[in-house]
């Protein structure tokens, strides 16, 4: 018996504005019919304009995932009622996408997997209703909010691999720039399919609609691949169904039975004109893309040695891998980057910018390395500056850190700390080595850590001799 | 003085000379509206007189100097209900107004009144409006045609200067034919649709019902161009029709095809186009007996495209929004309720035509079908037009038919067979008065090639002024 999956994924766009009007997009906590117009009302004669930003955004994930963009598309109208679907039909690319075919590779437990794509497209998002008593009220902020489905084949074998695919095209979608990828927020959403076949006979197929979590995509898929294998155990037939997923309850709901199929009478929409991707468009597109997430992960194992480990915490956020870059690449040291952003800034970091600013980071990574502060008060001024918001380099012009850099004061420490400690100092000159970590303790204690250790190690040494 | 009755570009000559005031134009206007209104019924809704004039004085400088025209009740307009004459939006005011009532305004005209129509503009006699039937001002106990017959009768009536009506299949030309004035159908995409309220949306098209063709170029000028916020207009600058006005056929071939005046026309009628023709040729044309053999699809054609696209355009009136709304248990059960009593009977008719013909299993047989046999007529037309400049037929096939004379819905859209085939091919088309059948007014329909617009008003300014 064979498990056999494809999923159909709908990646909320970032774009500014929405698919068809210029309504704001980002419709996150924004109170309940604020973002909407005529347009997106569908308001009696208004029309859909097409967001061309939209559309570039679309081709940047076809063009990441191989898929073959065609020259012409065409908006169908899909027709169903349902109260937060203002004009009653949804406009969505169907019978001719955006784009068909491609490729996606990703890691499950350390192999490789590609998965086929089957298409791309765009399509416009619906608004939501919120149950209140036995009513329910309806927000269309969400209405035309630009969405690309991305249709895979069935090419998976386990939930485990679409969780696996879902994590990795998520990281896809950041560095490409076209969607915040968060599915907590409903900016990702996954349909699945999926069917057990046994020998050469494909099996019956069970759709399992809106699962929003890494988690829900595993779980739902698990419970139907048992839900299929006992039933085929026990020689029963499998009735096509469309399931959704409870998931406090952990368990499939049945949402619809074959009987209820929906027929969508889909038509090109004859307020839009086909749209047309010339090959100069699509080469602007190709010319703006951003790296993508593998050729980045193959340039930190290569270029700066970078652990596995290390590259998958700096990868999925692409603001981190960003910075990780700039800071890798001004310091000309992507080991020791990778250590400070990771084992020290990333922490810090909670908002949409960077705690701190990658030249700041790379002075204090120099001056560490140059000896003139200690790792632990760097440690402690990347701290300060980036829980306070205090000028790293101001911080750094602080006149105890100054004489403290320099070897001069170094210098004056050492020389009070053997005049104050004569016994260890006898202690060192008779040959017991642990008297100078003693001596470096104590002027590590009159300068209350700022000093490089090493550095301070090095001097009283050079005192101390002969 | 009777100023109600003049055209457009008259007054506007007159204002200009500072021969008449504008308050008399209007307090003429309002006197027809009292008088007339009551028993034609081309009006839903009228502007407040003393609003009127404010407007007027404010735009006494401009362009349109504050002369106000009618506007059929489907396009959107922020001063009145836009309730498309159906009881479902009886209620509702539209917080936008259209792309060509904006520049209509913004060139310094104002909106006198909101004309009736068939509800959704689904129709051919202006009966099937929630709001009662409007009557033909040349014979009440006759429809004044339709869909823009209010428009239309509006304009026929002299309480209205000029109109703006919407042409699907011939619902400004029609009625236009019906009531003896000038009815234009611009080409598909000139006039934007930016704020009409959508029936088929391949084929709608604002036009305009004027007292001669003159007002038509100038209504033209002014509405049409295109639009940013409708994908379907064309990129076309706004120009000066009235400028390009050349009343001359002299040279050119006039293409009659046959299937346009069949026998069935009757004896007067077909006389009337013996005399056309021959006005042709005193004006130095050259007239063609051609034949458009898939006519007689077009009929089939459009009432699938047409009733298809509206099947998904009319779905957006579900209850949930509009304030008219059904009781029911769930939200299928309300949508449901909420359609069963809002619509009319014709426009059930056609949303459940076009459902069926979109539906799986149907589509290719029908709606693709018709689609296939649309590029054909279209073909036709251009083919025609290698051989003529322009196509000239009878626009209605019987002068204004009685009220409620046609019941059978067939028999109705047959009233539209003139008329469909060019709105199917998307072209320009328009109806002048061609005299008289049995009295009343008999439509003459000049069709064009695509955007010949100033070609096709000069054609037919030159049979205007041959036919008056
Ligand atoms: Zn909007």
């Amino acid at each position: 018996m064979q498990t056999v999956i494809g999923l159909e994924i709908h990646v909320q766009l970032s774009t500014r504005t929405k698919l068809f009007c210029p309504c704001r997009a980002d419709y996150f906590e924004a109170p309940p019919n604020t973002l909407t117009c005529p347009v997106c009302l569908g308001l009696p004669g208004a029309l859909p304009v097409l967001n061309k930003r939209a559309v570039e955004l679309a081709l940047r994930i076809a063009l990441a995932l191989g898929s073959e963009v065609r020259e012409r598309s065409v908006f169908d109208r899909k027709n169903y009622f349902y109260p937060d679907l203002p004009k009653g039909y949804q406009i969505t690319h169907h019978d001719e996408p955006l784009a068909r075919g491609g490729r996606f590779t990703f890691f499950v437990d350390g192999h490789a997997r590609t998965v086929r794509i089957r298409q791309v497209h765009l399509e416009e998002d619906a608004g939501k209703l919120v149950h209140v008593g036995d009513g329910a009220l309806v927000d269309f902020n969400r209405c035309g909010v630009p969405l690309v489905e991305i249709v895979t084949e069935p090419d998976f074998r386990s939930a485990k691999e679409a969780r696996a695919f879902l994590q990795e095209l998520r990281t896809l979608l950041r560095h490409l720039g076209v969607s915040s990828g968060d599915m907590e927020k409903g900016a990702v959403r996954c349909d699945a399919n999926l069917s057990v076949q046994v020998g050469d006979r494909p099996g019956t197929r069970t759709e399992i609609k809106n699962l929003n979590s890494f988690r829900a995509v595993e779980r739902a898929l698990q419970a139907a691949e048992e839900y299929h294998r006992e039933l085929l155990a026990a020689g029963e037939t499998i009735a096509q169904v469309t399931f959704g997923w409870d998931d406090h309850a952990d368990r499939l709901v049945v949402q619809r039975t074959k009987e209820q199929a929906q027929d969508y009478r889909y038509f090109p929409d004859p307020d839009l004109v086909p749209l047309v991707v010339t090959a100069e468009w699509l080469a602007r597109v190709r010319a703006g893309m951003p790296e993508l997430p593998r050729a980045r992960a193959l340039r930190w194992l290569e270029r700066h040695k970078l652990t596995p480990a290390e590259v998958e915490a700096l990868l999925p956020e692409p603001a981190l891998a960003n910075y990780f870059d700039r800071v890798a690449g001004e310091l000309g040291d992507g080991k020791t980057a990778a250590s400070w952003v990771l084992a020290e800034l990333r922490q810090y970091w909670t908002g949409e910018e960077p705690p701190l600013p990658a030249e700041d980071l790379v002075l204090l990574i120099r001056k560490v390395g140059a000896g003139e502060i200690s790792r632990t008060t760097g440690k402690e001024l990347l701290a300060e500056a980036a829980q306070t918001g205090k000028s790293l380099p101001e911080l750094l012009a602080r006149p105890d850190l100054v004489q403290l850099g320099d070897e001069q004061a170094l210098v004056q420490v050492a020389q009070e700390v053997i005049a104050a400690h004569p016994q260890a100092v006898a202690d060192f000159r008779a040959g017991k080595a642990q008297a100078l970590g003693f001596l470096v303790g104590q002027a590590m204690k009159k300068t209350e850590g700022r000093a490089d250790a090493k550095k301070l190690g090095e001097i009283l040494r050079r005192l101390l001799s002969p | 003085m009777d100023l109600n009755e003049r055209p457009v570009h008259e007054l506007l000559e007159l204002l200009a000379q500072g021969a008449i005031r504008l308050e008399e134009v209007l307090a003429d206007l309002e006197a027809a509206i009292r008088a007339r209104d009551q028993e034609v019924h081309a009006y839903l809704a009228l502007a407040e007189q003393e609003e009127l004039l404010r407007d007027a004085y404010a735009k006494s400088q401009t362009l349109l100097r504050g002369l106000p025209i009618a506007v059929k009740g489907n396009i959107c307009t922020l001063e009145f209900p836009t309730t498309c004459g159906s009881r479902l939006l009886e209620q509702y005011r539209s917080p936008y107004e259209a792309t060509a009532v904006r520049r209509w305004k913004e060139a310094g005209g104002t909106v006198g009144g909101i004309t009736n129509l068939d509800e959704f503009a689904m129709g051919s006699s202006t009966e099937h409006s929630a709001f009662g039937p409007t009557r033909n001002p040349w014979d009440l106990g006759r429809v004044p045609g339709g869909s823009s017959g209010g428009s239309a009768a509006a304009v026929a009536a002299g309480t209205a200067l000029a109109a703006l009506g919407s042409d699907t299949g011939g619902s400004v030309r029609q009625p236009a034919a019906l009531c003896g004035v000038v009815g234009l159908r611009p080409t598909y995409g000139l006039v934007s649709r930016f704020g009409l309220v959508s029936f088929a949306s391949s084929l709608d098209i604002i036009g305009t019902l004027t007292r001669d063709v003159r007002d038509a170029a100038l209504l033209l000028s002014i509405i049409a161009g295109g639009d940013p916020q409708d994908s379907t207009s064309l990129p076309v600058p706004v120009q000066d029709y009235t400028s390009q006005l050349r009343p001359d056929i002299r040279g050119l071939t006039v293409g009659v095809p046959k299937e346009y005046v069949p026998g069935q026309l009757g004896a007067e009628a077909l006389a009337l186009v013996d005399r056309w023709k021959a006005v042709v040729e005193e004006l130095g044309g050259r007239v063609e007996e051609i034949t458009l053999p898939l006519t007689e699809y077009a009929l089939p054609t459009y009432y699938l495209v047409a009733s298809a696209e509206a099947s998904a355009n009319l779905a957006r009136y579900d209850g949930v929004r509009y304030t008219l709304r059904g009781v029911g248990r769930g939200a299928a059960e309300m949508i449901a309720a909420s359609r069963t009593l809002g619509f009319g009977p014709e426009v059930k008719r056609r949303i459940m035509l076009g459902t069926y013909a979109l539906s799986a299993g149907f589509f290719a047989r029908y709606y693709g079908k018709a689609q296939k046999v649309r590029t054909l007529i279209a073909q036709e037309f251009t083919q025609a037009f290698t051989r003529v400049d322009f196509i000239l037929g009878a626009t209605a096939p019987s002068p204004a038919f009685r009220v409620g004379e046609k019941v059978d819905p067939l028999a109705m859209y047959l009233s539209d067979i003139f008329t469909l085939p060019s709105a199917l091919a998307a072209l320009p088309a328009v109806s002048i008065p061609g005299g008289k059948v049995g009295g009343l007014p008999f439509g003459l329909q000049l069709i064009g090639p695509r955007l010949s617009e100033a070609r096709l008003l000069s054609w037919a300014l030159a049979l205007e002024e041959a036919l008056s």
